[in-house]
């Protein structure tokens, strides 16, 4: 909402100035976004007197000018085609910066002429698009005075943001009544004297909407003009439209649009001559269409509201007219709407047709229904007074509603919600100033907003707008009370568990990603997902369309950007949401590690102590085990199975269990297809556990820890190699090794896996190193060699190997 | 000169001349061994008279100690050069470079740590942490919050939808946390204090929005707790969170479907180049939006408004990191670049306490 400080002044007596205006409107909760001070910008440039304009000796088209500017005489070339002795102009001087394009003027030479400073066009001075010329001040401009404030273009014009429940101050009056209630000054608005009607209206309205929904146009007001004299609006309408960046058209449609603004009411004008019969506001049929006044045509849905004649549709109801019936310079006779629609319809039916217009931005947020006449006869009144002509007697249709809502009102809610101690008396004062209407003497009174807030519904209401007038600001900080104990642990299991797991990974060295939580749906369905029910119906690009089933995509994609910017070797993690379906059990946070190039657990990229690896399953296997162990679950109870989800290398991945039903997660390195699917290149290696599915610790009734098992006697360790198929996975050999005897043997260890010389194909030398530990007297050669002989045969009962020689 | 004299300079002439511990060991033998010549010496003493015992005897063993001492004094010296030279052998080149391990390359991304922070701060005033889906439902996203059907409040939210149900429900993403409000009040007795971290989405993207980004709200529900207190909790959050000794907030009306009164709060800074200085300076900085929960909602979670009070604030996570952190760019936030991780990002173990201190 725009307007100018002159245009406020016309609503409100006020000696404050610019500064304090602002402040006060920022104060009451009308947010200044942005002051445009004209006078003071354009202050520079001023009246000056042409004494002489005579022709450049070296070229047609330019004059050389000895310009009187009231502080000397300076000899400036002109090429424009009015510039003549004798005339007023206006003058930017050497070291001015002209406003239209930031050219900072310096003395010149113009084909071997001197040059200093310039006369200017309104383009240049930014105030319109002309340039034909250099702008003609009046022949008793005083020399030597700024041009802007003679021009009627130094009024400071004022941007502020009216949020949706304000209605009333998409108006200027509105506007003013705020400040008047904030105390900077007395609302003033001239009174609107009703126009008498010198004939009956020759034009009927009809409302033929469907049974019950009447309320879609509660009233519809209408009333002829005849005889009008249709053209420019005069200067000051014109100065003000343009200020606020309204494109002047003709008085008629100027007088529609300034009452828009100053009175928040939105009026059209149909051109009589073009209506054919009654006007009747009905739904749009099937296939209507209007081409409007913004020079678009639009294809009506059915249940937009309409007005339209015997012809056919003449205006989108409270959001635009139509081109055919509006009013031109030609224009004699005209009709004048002022009518109260159905905000939620006419919402409705803007966003769909996507037209955005200053009718429907009032009409959707509420319009006062009391000014719906006022609003008529304002117009009325300024159509006669500017064009002239002729009032017809006003006919109404429908009923303008008297909404009357009385809200008991105890003074002490304001207490209550806001801390702040007022008297009585003070808050009657603010609400009355504001126009609300306040009856009773005691602790609480009645209270009715008036019909221009359709946002005042109860007590909260109230006490906003006493607080926001008193001031905000009056309101003193009081601390909120603090529990008296040591306060308990309030971080769920969950929230524990991600923070650490974040910690945890990056201690391993992996860096924190936070990436989209949507892909591309061929990412998502190459993770498991891609369901319909998780595509955007509307994503704002079409690579960011799908819920992420799982947080590899997004760091594998990651990667790659880190890789193709000159960074190959990176490792990635990221903790948070995915999606398995749209209900909220559905989500889960995932805990995702991804290794690229060699960016290996040991350190990143090549070093002088040895070959560069790059990443493989094992470093991923590694974090994962890593990670959950740092979440308080025990390694040694996690079950690693050989394969993973299909967007896993099959032969180079696992899966991280705890019992055939309980998968926590899965590690190991990309599918090459996924890697075709995604555009990227590998090496990557890369684990996922889903947090939500570790088990929780089990609850003890102390903190204390276990007693320390520990033996006086030093253990022994016993190496072990067996010679197995190729196929038998390690894990089984330990687990056999261990079962071998469960009292003594305390860890096992594959120190050595070979193949190649010495061993056949399609087998594999696999080196265990055993650990014993005796517990109360140290252990015979005998006695080892039994537990040593039990581990042999239940490795090779287990796996079919056998031990190697 | 003496025999014993003469005997005496060739053995400790020769224990000077051994140039390793082998040699030395042959001039051992050679003096004191079974046959060595100063044994001999020392086995001429029992053949002699008492007298000639008197003089000769202090003589021959005043040479032993004088050889031993002088063996033992050389073989010291001799080990002292061979651990020399055996350690000159093991250098090594120092100035080669190490790996650094993960606990100096990992990084914790801003959002992450400011969260923390956060966490960090209201804890210590009695919040808990609550959280919620971010696939949600139009009655929780806006109906409850108050959000009128159709109403121009609604739309300025840019909500991503999913397709339609059969029966013409639409789940959407959250466009603010506040859902959560909702499912918090409607789950749990007041009184209520809870701060609402998560992700948000709206379909904007700009300099400065993203189709994602981050929210934090909070919420007080009880008997009292009023618009005073809701100033006192965010000007000590303030402080506490930029880590300044005060800041001076300005608190202007707006308007919240949620909320009434409703407020937005500037905090007053000083802005030099890329930094921000809180408590200081001319500018004022929108932060937040917060106000007293509007008496619908709590009627809407079946709290009576005359008896139950409270109020609810929201803020960007991503907004205040930039602020606090000086990053300059919110769309950097989510392009998962080494670089700007490396550079903005925290350190594995910079965990942010209240007794330690935020940041270090």
């Amino acid at each position: 909402m725009k307007f100018t400080l002159s245009w406020l002044k016309e609503h409100l007596a006020t000696d404050a100035g610019l500064e304090k205006v602002a402040d006060t409107l920022t104060h009451v909760g009308l947010e200044v976004e942005a002051i445009e001070d004209r006078g003071a910008q354009l202050a520079p440039f001023k009246v000056v007197h042409v004494i002489e304009a005579k022709p450049h000796p070296n070229a047609d088209k330019l004059r050389v000018c000895r310009v009187d500017t009231g502080a000397g005489e300076v000899q400036v070339v002109c090429g424009a085609p009015n510039a003549r002795t004798g005339m007023k102009a206006v003058f930017a001087p050497s070291g001015s910066t002209i406003p239209a394009n930031g050219m900072v003027l310096k003395p010149t030479r113009i084909r071997d002429v001197e040059s200093n400073g310039m006369l200017v066009s309104e383009r240049e001075m930014g105030l319109s698009g002309e340039h034909d010329g250099i702008i003609e001040m009046p022949a008793d401009a005083p020399v030597g005075q700024p041009f802007a404030p003679l021009m009627g273009v130094a009024d400071p014009v004022i941007e502020i943001a009216v949020t949706p429940n304000r209605p009333d101050c998409l108006g200027v009056e509105g506007v003013a009544r705020d400040l008047a209630a904030a105390e900077i000054g007395t609302l003033k608005t001239a009174p609107v004297n009703p126009v008498r009607g010198q004939f009956p209206c020759p034009t009927r309205v009809r409302r033929e909407l469907p049974a019950g929904e009447e309320a879609l146009c509660p009233a519809f007001a209408l009333r002829l003009v005849r005889g009008v004299k249709n053209g420019p609006s005069p200067a000051w309408l014109q100065s003000r439209l343009k200020a606020i960046g309204l494109r002047p058209i003709n008085c008629l449609v100027d007088i529609t649009n300034f009452l828009t603004y100053d009175r928040a009411r939105p009026l059209h004008v149909f051109d009589a001559a073009k209506i054919s019969g009654d006007l009747v506001v009905r739904l749009a049929r099937e296939g209507e269409s209007l081409p409007a006044l913004d020079g678009k045509i639009y294809e009506l849905p059915a249940d937009a509201v309409v007005i339209a004649d015997e012809t056919g549709v003449q205006s989108l109801a409270g959001i635009m007219g139509g081109e055919g019936s509006g009013c031109t310079e030609e224009t004699v006779d005209v009709l004048i709407e002022s009518a109260l629609w159905d905000p939620e319809n006419i919402a409705r039916t803007g966003r769909r047709l996507g037209v955005h217009s200053d009718a429907r931005h009032r009409f959707e947020r509420g319009v006062d229904p009391a000014f719906t006449l006022p609003g008529l006869e304002a117009a009325t009144k300024l159509i006669l007074d500017l064009c002239g002509g002729e009032a017809s007697e006003v006919v109404l249709e429908g009923e303008v509603p008297e909404p009357q809502k009385i809200i008991d009102f105890p003074y002490r809610e304001v207490q209550r919600l806001t801390g702040l101690e007022l008297q009585p008396v003070e808050m009657k004062h603010v609400l009355t100033a504001l126009g609300f209407w306040v009856a009773g003497t005691g602790e609480t009174v009645k209270v009715a907003a008036p019909t221009w807030r359709p946002d005042i519904h109860g007590k909260a209401d109230i006490v906003e707008e006493v607080v926001r007038i008193v001031g905000l600001d009056k309101v003193t900080p009081i601390a909120l009370p603090r529990a008296p104990e040591v306060p308990q642990p309030v971080l769920t299991l969950i929230q524990r568990r991600t923070r650490a797991a974040k910690r945890a990974l990056a201690a391993r060295g992996l860096v924190e990603a936070v990436t989209w939580s949507f892909v591309p749906k061929g990412h998502a369905t190459a993770f498991g997902g891609g369901a319909a029910e998780l595509a955007l119906a509307n994503p704002i690009a079409a690579d960011l369309s799908d819920m992420r089933p799982s947080l590899l995509p997004g760091l594998a994609v990651a990667a790659q950007k880190n890789a193709d910017r000159g960074y190959p070797d990176v490792a990635l993690f990221e903790v948070g949401q995915v999606f398995s379906g749209d209900k909220p059990e559905d989500q889960f946070i995932a805990a995702t590690g991804l290794r690229r190039g060699l960016a290996t657990p040991e350190g990143t990229g090549r070093h002088w102590s040895g070959k560069p690896e790059p990443v493989d399953a094992f470093d991923a296997k590694a974090d994962a085990l890593a990670l959950l162990t740092a979440l308080g679950i025990d390694p040694s109870k996690v079950q690693v199975v050989s394969g993973g989800p299909e967007w896993f290398h099959p032969g180079r991945s696992g899966t991280l269990q705890m019992g055939p039903k309980l998968a926590l997660g899965h590690f190991g390195e990309l599918h090459p297809r996924v890697l075709q699917e995604l555009d990227i290149s590998g090496p990557l290696a890369a684990f996922e556990v889903i947090l939500d599915r570790l088990p929780a610790p089990r609850s003890k009734p102390t903190k204390a820890k276990p007693p320390l098992d520990k033996s006086d006697f030093q253990p022994i360790s016993r190496d072990f190699a067996f010679l197995v198929d190729r196929n038998v996975k390690a894990g089984d050999l330990i687990r056999a090794a261990q079962g071998a005897d469960k009292q003594f043997i305390t860890g096992v260890d594959v120190f050595d896996v070979y193949t190649g010389t010495g061993v056949p194909d399609g087998k594999a030398s696999v080196a265990l190193a055993v650990t014993l530990q005796p517990r109360e007297k140290t252990l015979t050669d005998a006695e080892i060699e039994a537990i040593a002989g039990r581990v042999v045969s239940a490795v090779e009962k287990a796996t079919g190997g056998t031990l190697r020689g | 000169m003496s025999d014993l004299d003469k005997l005496q300079s060739d053995i400790l002439g020769a224990i000077e001349a051994a140039s390793d511990e082998a040699a030395l060991e042959a001039v051992r033998v050679g003096a004191l061994g079974k046959k060595g010549s100063v044994s001999e010496q020392l086995k001429t003493l029992g053949a002699m008279t008492p007298e000639e015992r008197k003089t000769l005897g202090p003589a021959i063993n005043g040479l032993k100690d004088r050889v031993t001492e002088a063996l033992a004094a050389r073989k010291a010296t001799l080990a002292g050069a061979a651990l020399d030279a055996r350690l000159a052998s093991e250098a090594v080149d120092v100035t080669l470079p190490v790996r650094p391990t993960g606990i100096e390359t990992g990084r914790i991304h801003p959002i992450s740590q400011v969260i923390d922070e956060i966490t960090a701060i209201f804890t210590d005033m009695g919040f808990a942490i609550a959280e919620g889906s971010d696939i949600e439902d139009d009655e929780h996203n806006f109906t409850a919050l108050n959000f009128p059907e159709g109403h121009p409040a609604r739309e300025m939210h840019d909500t991503f939808f999913f397709t339609p149900k059969a029966d013409g429900s639409r789940l959407l993403l959250r466009t603010h946390t506040s859902p959560v409000q909702i499912r918090t009040m409607r789950s749990q007795e007041p009184p209520i204090r809870v701060i609402i971290p998560g992700r948000t989405y709206r379909n904007d993207s700009d300099q400065t929005h993203t189709p994602m980004f981050h929210q934090v709200e909070g919420l007080v529900i009880d008997r009292h707790a009023n618009m005073a207190n809701l100033k006192w909790v965010l000007e000590e959050f303030c402080r506490a969170f930029f880590e300044v000794p005060s800041v001076q907030m300005r608190f202007r009306p707006s308007f919240f479907p949620f909320t009434e009164p409703s407020m937005e709060v500037d905090i007053r800074c000083r802005r030099q180049g890329s930094d921000i200085r809180f408590g200081e300076g001319d500018d004022w900085l929108e932060i937040l939006g917060c106000g007293m929960v509007h008496p619908n909602v709590l009627r809407n979670c079946g709290l009576d408004p005359d008896i139950y009070q409270g109020f609810a604030w929201g803020m960007g996570i991503d907004r205040i990191a930039m602020l606090k952190y000086g990053l300059p760019d919110l769309r950097a936030f989510f392009e998962a670049d080494v670089r700007w991780l490396q550079h903005y990002g925290f350190r594995p173990l910079d965990l942010p306490t209240l007794a330690g201190g935020l940041s270090n």
